[in-house]
């Protein structure tokens, strides 16, 4: 568990001195803007839009720090040899790679979490300027802890594309692992469309390799309850325990076969 | 002694191509015993096998066959790490840290608790000579200050074992130095050196056994004394205020007569001929004696040599151990 600990705390430290910290400003610089510039234009929408827009944010901004720095967490480790003293150190390859992922989880639990307060106090700031005859007429309360559902699954999705761009990266090139990665990320969002394949298909075949691609890739879209979230609509403690349960048992079975293939790889 | 390192029949086959993939043997065969305490050099030219070797130890790559062992343990075991010291070949660590960071990253992954740590950390960084560069990132680092702190991390941990692959790479002659004094402090401590060179003179300073691995095989092994003794085979004589009259009449004894400046010649003599009667002889011509030494093959001579002839084809059959048989 220390070795696992210690190497996480080294990623997180190197995710600090890449200056991923940055993208955090570019999020404040973009809701303040984004919040004032509504205020002039619509009345009465402004805070759904606030509401949409950081949580766009938040899954767009986490998503290119989950891709680009989870397909170098390995591969780069490799490529510049660093991996050889660390290896020889009492640290087995296991240890590694879970340390490895858990430092970038640590990394994107700060983003998230950051992004969410920010996220809140424009809210409170718009709550707070609002008259309340158009607070009255908002679908949600403006400071709502349902957002937090939201973000709490946006989080788990981040976890289980780290995971893939992980996976890709303890035996491919950086590029080769992104491009998957993204791809991953793309097909995992239209996943719920493959369930459904044959009613626009007449090869039977091509349906069968639908509903099997279908149970194989990850379905990203139930992570997505943003609109429900926005609009005020119910989002159940079950919907959402089953979400985390699956997304989680996904990137433990990533995990567990990116070991595998870590534990046998050369380094030569 | 007990071993500290045993190698059983070592063998490492790489796949080659892309479409037609076939097989490639960087290791074959390797059988090697290091006891306790010694410092042991393993030597060979640029791709023999020795980096191979070093990471087939280190568990960076897998043999293909055959087995081996560090302190009585399989070299998996990951407990005999908290006991072992790796530097690598032209060693990179992460250039975003400092020195003092870099070690410290390293000391907490031997469970060393902070003042612990850090007083361990600042005294090796200041016995490889960078204690005043410790707070500047590693990449302002040159190639050779690299090396130190390769060397520092190798020993963090007070190791009982160290495996250092190609340890003067980088070095000015400063550093080669000091390098080979910490090795022979090492030794005086009780600790195994394990060091792969293809600088001879290294290993003639610092080593009692060497191996050298050419082509994959090893090619010979055992003392330098054993080794260098085969090759023992004349005298040189330097003489100053010698002549030209004096040089033309040299006897057939000599085999060959080298003007080093004006008047002074080395004078190669084979070994069955005593070096005495020449020396009376010159002498009483008018010359005199600047130096008197036995010929003796260099490691380097015989390191040639060796990989000249496994280089032939003669690989198998030259594969001895010199040490054993005396």
């Amino acid at each position: 568990m220390r070795a696992v600990r210690v190497v996480a705390v080294n990623v997180f430290r190197e995710s600090v001195r890449d200056r991923v910290p940055y993208n955090l400003v570019l999020f404040a610089v973009l809701l303040i803007s984004s919040s004032y510039l509504l205020g002039q234009l619509t009345a009465g929408q402004d805070v759904k839009i606030i509401k949409d827009l950081g949580l766009a944010a938040t899954s767009v901004f986490g998503l290119f720090i989950a891709i680009f720095i989870g397909i170098g967490l390995v591969s780069k480790e490799v490529e510049r040899r660093s991996i050889y003293s660390l290896l020889s150190k009492p640290v087995s390859r296991a240890q590694f790679i879970t340390g490895k992922y858990a430092g970038l989880v640590l990394t994107l639990a700060v983003n998230v979490s950051v992004m969410a307060i920010a996220l809140y106090a424009i809210l409170g700031y718009m709550v707070w300027t609002e008259p309340p005859t158009i607070r009255a007429g908002w679908d949600a309360p403006g400071i709502d802890p349902a957002l937090l559902k939201a973000i709490v699954l946006i989080f788990i999705e981040l976890m289980l594309i780290t995971a893939i761009a992980l996976f890709f990266s303890t035996f491919s090139s950086p590029i080769l692992s992104a491009a998957m990665t993204f791809g991953l990320y793309i097909a995992g969002h239209f996943n719920s469309e493959l369930k459904n394949f044959e009613r626009v298909v007449s090869s039977r075949a091509a349906a069968q390799l639908a509903r099997g691609a279908y149970h194989v890739l990850p379905d990203l879209s139930a992570f997505d309850v943003k609109t429900e979230v926005v609009h005020g609509l119910p989002v159940t403690m079950g919907y959402m325990g089953s979400t985390a349960l699956y997304g989680l048992a996904y990137v433990a079975a990533l995990l567990l076969i990116a070991t595998f293939i870590f534990s046998r790889r050369d380094f030569k | 002694m007990p071993s500290a390192i045993r190698i059983e029949n070592l063998t490492k086959d790489y796949a080659i191509g892309f479409w037609r993939r076939r097989s490639y043997r960087a290791l074959d065969r390797l059988t090697l015993e290091i006891t306790s305490g010694e410092v042991f050099g393993f030597l060979g030219p640029n791709g023999a096998g020795k980096t191979t070797t070093l990471k087939l130890l280190m568990q960076l790559i897998f043999p293909t066959s055959g087995h081996a062992e560090i302190l009585g343990r399989p070299v998996g075991d990951i407990s005999t790490r908290q006991r072992i010291g790796y530097l690598p070949e032209n060693p990179s660590f992460y250039d975003y840290l400092t020195a003092e960071e870099l070690l410290g990253y390293f000391g907490e992954l031997f469970g060393y608790s902070g003042a612990d740590r850090r007083k361990r950390v600042s005294a090796l960084l200041d016995r490889v000579g960078i204690g005043a560069e410790r707070r500047l990132q590693l990449r302002k680092f040159s190639k050779g200050m690299i090396q130190r702190v390769g060397i520092a991390q190798a020993l963090l941990n007070d190791p009982e074992v160290i495996f250092l692959d190609e340890p003067m790479s980088g070095l000015d002659p400063l550093g080669r130095r000091d390098v080979r004094q910490l090795i022979l402090e090492l030794r005086d401590q009780g600790r195994t050196v394990f060091f792969s060179s293809h600088i001879l003179a290294d290993a003639e300073a610092l080593c009692r056994r060497v191996a050298v691995v050419a082509g994959g095989r090893l090619a010979a092994l055992g003392t330098l004394a054993d080794i260098l003794a085969f090759e023992v085979h004349g005298w040189e004589l330097v003489m100053s205020g010698l002549s030209p009259d004096v040089v033309s009449r040299l006897p057939a004894a000599v085999r060959r007569a080298t003007e080093i400046s004006p008047g002074r010649y080395a004078l190669e003599l084979s070994m069955d001929q005593p070096p005495d009667r020449l020396l009376a002889e010159l002498t009483a011509s008018g010359a005199s004696l600047v130096s008197l030494n036995p010929m003796r093959a260099t490691l380097e001579d015989f390191f040639m040599e060796r990989v000249a002839e496994m280089g032939t084809g003669a690989r198998a059959s030259h594969t001895e151990e010199l040490g054993a048989s005396r």
